[in-house]
């Protein structure tokens, strides 16, 4: 077991440098720091100057180095655009996404395991096709597309929910919370909807193979034949092997939350962390998109390497083949 | 070719093709076939069939903007789904953009498909080192979703090229954007099927006959792996033209004299407060229409090729 956990955190070491050289260089070779740095009327000799000081004229490995010294420190320098330390501007906007995403999440989960157990345990049913007709909408509409219906129906036609910003929120020290408020969680409900949808039909349809494919197993014919109550073969003897997945899923979906948060935020002006990536692309605002790029990396890492932990100890039978094998 | 003659040759296709005979048999394949061959139509024509040229400054006149569809009391006979907000005709802006939309996602994964059957094809033949660093770039960029991996891209080209010709080169940009981003599927696939063929007694002769190992891996493995690429290929179309939709929707996509399906979304949606809700609806429609055709198309291959679901 030990070897097989020091190999994954070897790989997570791994991604994390190669992230960090991509997001390097991208700091370091895409257009000139300097020029972006100071005005047109700063002179030749003070450029330099100011490039000296900075050590853009060191060997490339030692600004590596700095580079990667000041991200761990968390030093991230300045936004072109804005001027501000890109640290503040994280800071800022970080609770926004982090509040949509987790919502989002618990819809997934909290509709989309019940949904796909239903189906798998009563697929002729009525309320099963129109489940799955949900889903194949869920998973065929663009995720903006879904936002924009949203908007038409909820804000524009209907005037129920607000379409744009976050609404009143409440000061938690630097975190700003929609938690707190009416106004702050009627404006959660509709980009919490849009980000949640797809990744409730991704958990359904994954929960209800996983739940047939168990009910077809040797085992719960046996159940079977041992005439236990249905409710005992389904809730007691199924579920528990099927929702040995549902810890995959949550990764699988965290990496898909982040990416379409980006989206979401866009279509509903939230202002968390998605639309100021976004902003500093459309700006060209390098060292901000390198931050955002080495942070995402390193939550993607973190969470794939808790979920592939939480596996081996879940999942017995890893334990044996990664000993054996290693 | 006699009358009799092209029904024996007929029944001998339909008997023999097991894709065909499915295919003739799946109301959904079919429908959504015919979709796509109307769709396949209606854009290649798109310079004959609309009433407009869109990129044409001249062809359109400030004062039509927003004239609602033809079957709406203000509605005008020359805009049969209405005008935008340049008063450029709907039908006119949706045909060249999903043509410019098709196009890129097409080139993408022409892109993705030469990329990754290369890489995956080479790091599957000659394994060792090569076949690890190309395994461990893959894993790396499979954990980011595609819609990232776009985004930045873009964003870097954006860096390099100077303003005025990176509107220029907006439909490379994307190309490379949204093939980069795709190609791991390929090479993945790609690898996994020359593990298969690479010990087969055909490329072995090939070998020994001292054939270089371009020529075994191009010439002779290639044609016996694409099978299973074709699925992808076709799955992975929906999701180029879905990803190009999302960019030029976000705004980082083709500019806006030039529009696609997602950047006429993105005009769209600044005029459903103001009851102006066609110019948003149609290009929607079309642009889902499209997906869906292309994922059922995508579905129905992958099921009729894979043996087991059968």
């Amino acid at each position: 077991m030990i070897p097989l956990i020091l190999n994954r955190l070897a790989q997570s070491v791994f991604v994390m440098l190669a992230v960090a050289i991509i997001a390097f260089s991208l700091f370091r070779f895409v257009g000139d720091p300097i020029a972006q740095m100071v005005g047109q009327e700063t002179s030749i000799e003070d450029q330099e100057r100011l490039r000296e000081e900075l050590g853009l004229n060191d060997a490339v490995p030692v600004q590596f180095a700095r580079f990667v010294k000041n991200m761990v420190t968390g030093h991230f320098g300045f936004s072109y655009r804005t001027r501000q330390p890109i640290g503040e501007l994280i800071k800022s906007r970080l609770p926004a996404t982090i509040e949509l995403a987790f919502v989002s999440l618990v819809i997934s989960l909290l509709v989309g395991i019940p949904a796909g157990i239903y189906t798998a345990i009563h697929p002729d049913r009525k309320t099963s096709s129109a489940l799955l007709l949900v889903t194949l909408i869920g998973v065929s509409l663009p995720t903006f597309v879904i936002g924009i219906s949203l908007i038409y129906l909820f804000g524009a036609q209907l005037a129920w929910l607000p379409t744009f910003g976050r609404g009143d929120t409440v000061q938690l020290g630097w975190w700003k919370s929609n938690f707190f408020t009416l106004d702050g969680w009627r404006s959660l409900i509709l980009p919490a909807l849009t980000l949640g949808l797809y990744q409730l039909t991704l958990t359904m349809r994954l929960v209800r193979s996983e739940m047939q494919e168990v009910l077809r197993s040797d085992y719960l014919n046996f159940a079977i034949a041992r005439g236990l109550s249905w409710r005992s073969i389904y809730y007691r003897h199924a579920l528990k092997n099927t929702l040995v997945p549902v810890v995959t899923i949550i990764g699988l979906q965290f990496g898909g939350i982040i990416a379409f948060a980006i989206v979401t935020e866009s279509v509903f002006q939230w202002p968390g962390l998605g639309l100021l990536f976004l902003e500093s692309i459309q700006f060209v605002d390098i060292p901000v998109m390198s931050v955002y790029l080495i942070l995402i990396a390193l939550l993607f890492v973190i969470v794939n390497l808790i979920v592939d932990l939480l596996y081996i100890v879940i999942d017995p039978r890893i334990r044996v083949a990664g000993t054996t094998g290693s | 070719m006699t009358v009799h003659n092209l029904q024996n040759w007929w029944r001998r296709v339909s008997l023999e093709s097991e894709v065909l005979y499915l295919f003739l048999r799946s109301p959904a394949a079919l429908i959504a076939a015919a979709f796509v061959v109307v769709i396949g139509i209606a854009v290649v024509l798109a310079p004959f069939l609309a009433p407009n040229n869109p990129y044409d400054l001249s062809s359109f006149d400030l004062l039509d903007s927003l004239i609602p569809p033809v079957w709406i009391a203000e509605g005008e006979a020359r805009f049969l789904l209405g005008t935008d907000d340049q008063g450029r005709d709907l039908i006119s802006s949706i045909l060249y953009g999903a043509r410019l939309s098709i196009m890129i996602g097409a080139v993408s994964i022409l892109f993705a498909v030469v990329l990754g059957v290369g890489l995956g094809l080479a790091a599957g033949y000659l394994g060792g080192r090569f076949d690890m660093i190309v395994m461990r770039i893959a894993d790396v960029q499979l954990s980011l979703p595609a819609i990232l991996t776009a985004l930045l891209i873009d964003g870097i080209a954006r860096g390099i090229l100077p303003g005025d010709a990176h509107d220029r080169l907006m439909f490379f940009v994307l190309v490379v954007a949204i093939g980069l981003s795709l190609w791991v599927n390929f090479a993945r696939m790609a690898r996994a099927s020359t593990f298969v063929e690479r010990n087969k007694e055909y490329v072995q002769a090939a070998e020994i006959m001292g054939l270089s190992p371009w020529r075994v891996m191009f010439v002779h493995i290639l044609p016996n792996i694409l099978g299973p690429l074709m699925v992808i290929m076709t799955v992975d179309l929906a999701v180029a033209i879905l990803l190009e939709a999302t960019l030029s929707f976000l705004g980082v996509g083709v500019p806006a004299d030039q529009p696609s399906l997602g950047t006429l979304i993105r005009i769209g949606t600044s005029y459903m407060f103001s009851g102006e809700w066609w110019v948003v609806l149609f290009p929607s429609a079309a642009l889902i229409l499209l997906i869906i055709s292309v994922n059922v198309l995508g579905d129905f291959l992958r099921d009729a090729l894979n043996p087991r679901l059968r």
